[in-house]
């Protein structure tokens, strides 16, 4: 039995897994993706760093802070056939905000409007639709970072400006979300396979609730509702192991904001009880068919 | 295993006794995210700069 660990580097989810592994007598195989080369052309015989070859691997956990990385790695792994969790399928719909808001309007899940648009006459027209405050995202991203509340028009002609000005070209891909009136929390919930295993409360006095930008983590109860609504969205995007936030909408009740394929959750095991790495764990095991 | 320094600042890092190669610590002085880059010999580097794309 091989599991590897694709990894930036090691973090304290990341050592919570390994310790998890080891639980079961497994030592998984560390996989820096700053060594990793590929021939393409090739196929899963080719070596990884450790030594094995990639066909070796009955699963690969996808742990990489970096989403570029992490996002080809496993394109090329499952172009080989090779089990990884999650699949470069969820991991490519998580990694992008406009493909999520797709997939999850596909099966019908509750969900803030969101709206795109690509150059800066039509992104203030896409904000005009959505109304004041809205919230304008990078597709692409995470910790909360160059999220802007934009309050009114001449915030957005500033926002749009800088970013036409400033940022690359994914900058210039708008996606514009109404703000959501949440009561001074949001919640994220962590599905792990076909169950929501646990949820806590982030509670901050920034409209951002991230707990990278200072979020304050309680434990939720996992409600029949809620555990059902997550189970729904993780299955739109492809299932695994996966962080869904949700907003308490005070008019349209719990809705899902964005879903994280890497999520960290150092900070969730205390309040929950929940051992959210040997759950990780048992599962990508099971997905390998050593447990039944 | 001996006590090496941050490579920023000069101060002392304590290494825990089950730290794992390509672990993050931050250095105690300085605050400098630093990285294990290997543990015999134990030695630390800075940790790579947060990226774009960097994130859950």
């Amino acid at each position: 039995m091989r599991v590897g660990l694709l990894v930036t580097h090691l973090r304290a989810e990341e050592k919570l897994l390994i310790e998890a592994f080891q639980a079961h007598n497994l030592q998984p195989d560390i996989l820096l993706d700053r060594q990793i080369t590929f021939d393409l052309t090739a196929g899963p015989e080719q070596r990884t760093p450790s030594g094995a070859a990639w066909s070796d691997y009955d699963v690969v956990l996808e742990r990489c802070v970096s989403t570029s990385r992490g996002l080809y790695l496993l394109a090329v792994l499952n172009a080989w056939g090779i089990r990884t969790i999650n699949s470069h399928t969820a991991a490519v719909t998580c990694a992008d905000k406009l493909l999520t808001t797709l997939a999850l309007a596909s099966a019908g899940i509750p969900q803030p409007s969101a709206r795109a648009a690509f150059d800066a006459e039509s992104a203030l027209e896409i904000i005009e639709q959505t109304g004041y405050p809205a919230v304008l995202k990078p597709v692409t991203g995470s910790w909360g970072r160059l999220l802007a509340r934009i309050n009114d028009r001449d915030s957005a002609e500033a926002v749009i400006e800088h970013r036409q000005t400033l940022g690359g070209y994914q900058h210039h891909i708008y996606y514009a979300q109404p703000y959501v009136n949440k009561p001074g929390r949001d919640i994220r919930a962590f599905v792990v396979g076909d169950e929501t295993i646990c949820a806590i409360y982030r509670t901050s006095p920034h409209w951002i609730t991230n707990t990278a930008r200072g979020g304050q983590a309680a434990n939720c109860p996992v409600t029949p509702e809620m555990d059902a609504l997550c189970r729904r969205a993780a299955a739109a995007v492809g299932g695994g192991v996966l962080a869904l936030d949700l907003f308490e909408d005070p008019e349209r009740g719990l809705l899902v904001n964005e879903i994280n394929h890497t999520m960290e959750f150092r900070n969730s095991s205390a309040p929950t009880g929940v051992d959210i790495a040997a759950r990780v764990a048992d599962y990508a095991l099971r997905q390998a068919e050593v447990i039944v | 295993m001996s006590q090496p320094v941050c490579p920023e600042c000069g101060g002392a890092v304590n290494v825990p006794a089950d730290a794992l190669q390509n672990e993050l610590l931050p250095c105690p002085d300085c605050g400098t995210e630093l990285e294990i880059i290997s543990l015999n010999p134990l030695a630390l580097e800075r940790a790579p700069e947060v990226e774009e794309d960097w994130g859950e």
